[in-house]
């Protein structure tokens, strides 16, 4: 009999073990870091990759013996692409498992949700995904680029090189492409295009018909002048407009497409015959031909037990602020988040372009902008890069709003919008 | 003797001479081969200004295999194989085995596949770098379309150098098409010298470069400017009237996709009166049937698009009457937890196809004869995947009439859902009835996935985007009433991209919303209401 019970007391804590896995060796000899990322709903075809590669770079790290003597445990929760249980999530993750970190979000939407939760809760949230800027929270880490590190070398690029005069911004109708496409008017009408020149072009998320603006962009495209399109256009909505532009015949030679959220993985839905020449602007390409990138991808490959896995921009953001955060913290001797804070600003780690990536007083970090032509395999061929890393700005200096105000999280000053011509800290209100 | 002796001399001597020559020709041979390889090498660098300088160099040079060289080049068939670093042409990159060729000797080397080579890349400058090359070469290719395409490269490209040779190559054309183009080409240059006859080569003409041309033309004063003019307006007329035609097709096209997602519900919601939030995954699972046979079949989209079409009937069929038989039968006449339970359902079969398949979405290839798109002239182009969606959501739609109509289990249909008690009472086994509607309903779902694969993403989230539109379709048609449907998907389509242009995408949209919204207010039950007892 107690034989028996022996047996489903073991039982039970094995079923327990197994529903539980965490709960289990949940002991203060580890340290949690959490991830913030959808496994579910419209979002999780993107995020989801940034979740294994956390999982990833922690087993990693564990291997490597921890951090500061204790093993690093994950705590994924799932945010299911809903904003406001992004906030609901962090909360959590700061108040119950009281985690050292978290990395996570993707769109600019979780951002804004979960950005009062951690200043109240004074947590770390490592951001990865490039953004539209005009933000500093002295709580989060922006690791992915800052419109100064992608849409702005971009149209450059586009500019110099390729000697573009007319500009259709095409975006998806939410706060990245609108922010971005201000900055991007305010920047082209200050090298003197003519608002004739440019044409703003909103479509909602997963617009799937593309005919009469593929149309129209053609027709804005046929008058004599070079023209490119600037595409802010996100995610899914990308395949019909490709699939469009490929059978309208928009040849990239004529009108090149420069895409800000196209990336390896967006492409892995596409057949990218027709799409060969078209460009994306990113900081990291798969494609990059260095010995830190191709360990990393074998790693994932791996790790992920798929030759054909890919890797993006937003992975390698995650790359560098995780390893920011495990030398800031080896830094401080501790894991506590004021003591972090202050350590991580300065801290440089190598990228897996072959630099090295720095995080800046403003808390974004300094990167080389790419751009990339798409090969009919579906990768990125570098055509073009800076000769020297760019360092992120929070604050664009193209629109009126912003140009004067600068962050800086350094002690005494602890500043994220600080206005230089009048000295004066905007505080928490500015640029909500 | 002495003559043998001659003779013998004579031979030696030939025999050197021979063998002398043959050695000067061999060396001329290597050495024709180094400069090749060389020119090859330097195609083969990193930086594309460098590469830009090859190219003009190998264009200058005298080698016979450059023009091949050239095109290969641009085509991406000139590549390198890894080991050994031989200069290869690949000849075909269907499928997985590619047929390969040296370079620089034209021999066959068998074939290779896409991890042995390496390929020589070009970018946007350089494409049209060589294709400029190309034009020239072009206009004597024996196709035409390619002569067209080179003779359209020309216009607005003829300089006092060419012109001439423009002129005679328009004089020995035998294709009306590049005749057209030539004289469109010559006209622009002439116009440019300021000859005012040269306006009337240009009448007509489409050519974006051509307006281009004229508009500051027009803008100035004299008789040339009010010569121009005309011609502009005419343009711009014959442009309008274009332009006319492809908004409708365009609304067409969008009002054929939204009719083939929207018949499958018109017959399960319409017709039985099931509210199947789970339309949608269905749509889906067509899509993905698409998907599974391609990868089944590599190398043959055509084929395996093809088989799709009744793969995916079957399949969609086949859980559409699962969810029938599981769930919806047990809640008939409770419109309320119908919806629920599908809708559940629904989320189920999403959740289902990200664990099975990845939640990324899957990339399900157009065959080549789906590329592109039906040129009728400059402003004019009918895209042939959307033309072919219209012609199979016309043929998809006159099925589903024809079974309605004409055959028994139309007949049953109709009987079961004008009065089931009586049709029950006349012999007819309602429950198979239900089952054989909804799976019919469910399949047609299935087909309209088949078709968007070709259209728009493959991926957990697609039947999300057009489970509202198509009710939307439904009501506005008027529920039961399968014209209906059509009517209101092709109508909803047409306005939708008459407004689009000039309201936008996301305005469009809402218009349309709020259109359909007051309509259904002043006719609750829709455009084709249904009449007489069939209305209860």
């Amino acid at each position: 009999m107690s034989q028996h019970r022996t047996l489903r007391k073991a039982l039970l804590g094995l079923s327990l073990s197994i529903v539980f896995p965490f709960a289990a060796n949940a002991a203060d000899d580890t340290i949690k870091v959490g991830i913030l990322h959808s496994l579910s709903g419209t979002m999780a075809i993107s995020e989801s990759t940034l979740k294994d590669e956390m999982l990833m770079l922690i087993d990693e790290q564990n291997e490597k013996g921890g951090l500061l003597g204790k093993k690093l445990e994950p705590v994924v929760v799932d945010p299911a692409s809903n904003w406001p249980l992004f906030a609901e999530k962090a909360r959590q993750l700061l108040s119950q498992d009281h985690v050292a970190a978290i990395f996570g979000n993707w769109t600019s939407a979780s951002r804004k949700a979960v950005l009062p939760v951690v200043e109240e809760l004074n947590g770390l949230l490592f951001y990865p995904v490039q953004y539209e800027g005009e933000e500093s929270s002295q709580n989060v880490f922006y690791t992915g680029a800052a419109p100064n590190q992608q849409a702005i070398p971009a149209v450059d690029y586009l500019m110099n090189e390729v000697g573009v005069k007319r500009w259709v911004l095409a975006g998806t109708d939410y706060v990245y492409p609108r922010t971005t496409n201000k900055i991007l008017e305010a920047y082209l009408k200050q090298h003197g295009v003519a608002d004739a020149d440019i044409m703003i072009n909103y479509t909602p998320f997963g617009h799937s018909d593309w005919q009469s603006i593929v149309a129209q962009i053609k027709r804005f495209g046929s008058q004599g002048k070079k023209t490119a399109v600037v595409s802010t256009i996100n995610g899914d909505a990308n395949v019909p407009f490709y699939k469009e532009l490929a059978n309208q015949n928009v040849d990239a030679a004529d009108i090149p497409v420069m895409a800000f959220s196209v990336g390896e993985q967006e492409l892995s839905g596409i057949d990218t015959g027709p799409l060969v020449g078209h460009l994306a602007a990113w900081n990291y390409f798969q494609s990059v031909d260095n010995d830190a990138n191709y360990d990393f991808i074998d790693a994932w490959r791996a790790y992920k037990k798929d030759d054909n896995v890919v890797t993006n921009d937003p992975m390698e953001a995650h790359y560098i602020g995780f390893n920011m955060w495990v030398e800031a913290v080896k830094k401080a001797g501790t894991t506590d988040v004021d003591a972090v804070k202050d350590a991580i600003i300065g801290v440089s780690v190598p990228n897996l372009s072959g630099g090295a990536a720095t995080m800046m007083p403003n808390h974004h970090i300094t990167k080389p902008v790419m751009i990339g032509e798409i090969q009919d395999d579906g990768q990125f061929d570098v055509v073009w890069q800076t000769p020297s890393t760019v360092a992120g700005d929070a604050w664009s200096d193209y629109l009126p709003g912003s140009k004067d105000l600068i962050s800086d999280w350094r002690k005494p000053l602890s500043c994220g919008n600080l206005n230089v011509e009048t000295m004066k800290c905007g505080g928490a209100d500015v640029g909500k | 003797m002495i003559s043998r002796q001659l003779i013998h001399t004579f031979f030696s001597v030939l025999l050197l001479l021979g063998m002398a020559l043959s050695l000067a020709a061999h060396a001329e041979d290597s050495a024709d081969a180094s400069q090749a390889k060389q020119l090859l090498e330097a195609l083969d660098v990193r930086s594309y200004d460098a590469k830009g300088e090859a190219i003009k160099q190998l264009a200058q040079s005298d080698l016979p295999q450059k023009g091949e060289w050239l095109e290969a080049l641009r085509d991406g068939r000139l590549q390198r194989q890894k080991d050994g670093g031989r200069f290869v042409i690949v000849e075909s990159d269907q499928g997985r085995e590619w047929p390969i060729k040296d370079a620089i000797s034209g021999e066959e080397l068998g074939t290779a596949t896409r991890r042995d080579l390496d390929k020589v890349r070009i970018n946007n400058q350089l494409r049209s770098q060589l294709q400029g090359l190309a034009a020239t070469a072009d206009l004597d290719s024996p196709d035409t379309g390619r002569r067209e395409a080179a003779a359209k490269r020309l216009i607005g490209e003829v300089d006092e150098t060419t012109a001439d040779s423009v002129a005679v190559r328009l004089e020995q054309e035998t294709d009306g098409d590049v005749k057209a183009r030539l004289r469109t080409a010559l006209g622009l240059y002439r116009l440019e010298q300021g000859e005012a006859d040269a306006i009337d080569t240009l009448r007509g003409s489409l050519d974006p470069a051509v307006r281009n041309a004229l508009r500051p033309i027009a803008a100035g004063d004299g008789p040339l400017a009010d010569e121009a003019r005309t011609a502009l307006n005419g343009i711009e007329q014959k442009l309008k009237f274009n332009r006319w035609l492809q908004t409708l097709y365009f609304g067409i096209s969008m009002g054929s996709v939204l009719v083939l997602a929207a018949i499958g519900l018109a017959i399960t919601f319409g017709v039985m009166g099931v509210i199947n939030m789970a339309h949608g995954e269905l749509i889906m699972l067509g899509a993905y049937t698409t998907f599974v046979i391609q990868q089944l079949l590599p190398g043959q989209p055509g084929l395996a698009l093809g088989l799709s079409i009744p793969a995916g009937f079957l399949v969609a069929a086949a859980f559409g009457i699962a969810i029938e038989r599981g769930v919806i039968r047990f809640l008939k006449g409770r419109p309320l937890e119908t919806l629920l339970a599908t809708f559940g359902i629904s989320l189920i079969l999403q959740q289902l196809v990200r664990s099975v398949f990845s939640p990324l979405n899957r990339s399900v290839v157009t065959p080549d004869w789906l590329q592109g798109s039906l040129v009728i002239n400059d402003a004019l182009a009918l895209t042939l995947n959307r033309l072919a969606v219209i012609v199979f959501c016309l043929i998809v739609f006159t099925a589903l009439m024809i079974i309605m109509r004409r055959t028994r289990l139309g007949l049953e249909v109709r009987a079961v859902t004008q009065n089931r008690t009586m049709a029950r009472a006349m012999g007819v086994k309602a429950a198979r009835v239900d089952i054989l509607t909804f799976g019919l309903g469910s399949g047609i779902a299935g087909l309209a996935g088949v078709a968007l694969s070709q259209l728009t993403n493959v991926g957990p989230n697609m039947g999300q985007s057009y489970i509202i539109d198509s009710f939307m379709v439904v009501v506005f048609g008027g529920v039961g009433n399968l014209w209906g449907t059509l009517v209101a998907g092709m109508s909803l389509g047409i306005v939708n991209q008459v407004i689009e242009p000039w309201a936008g995408a996301v305005l469009a949209k809402i218009l349309v919303l709020a259109f359909i919204i007051l309509f259904i207010q002043k006719r609750p039950r829709g455009l084709f209401p249904q009449k007489g007892r069939a209305a209860e």
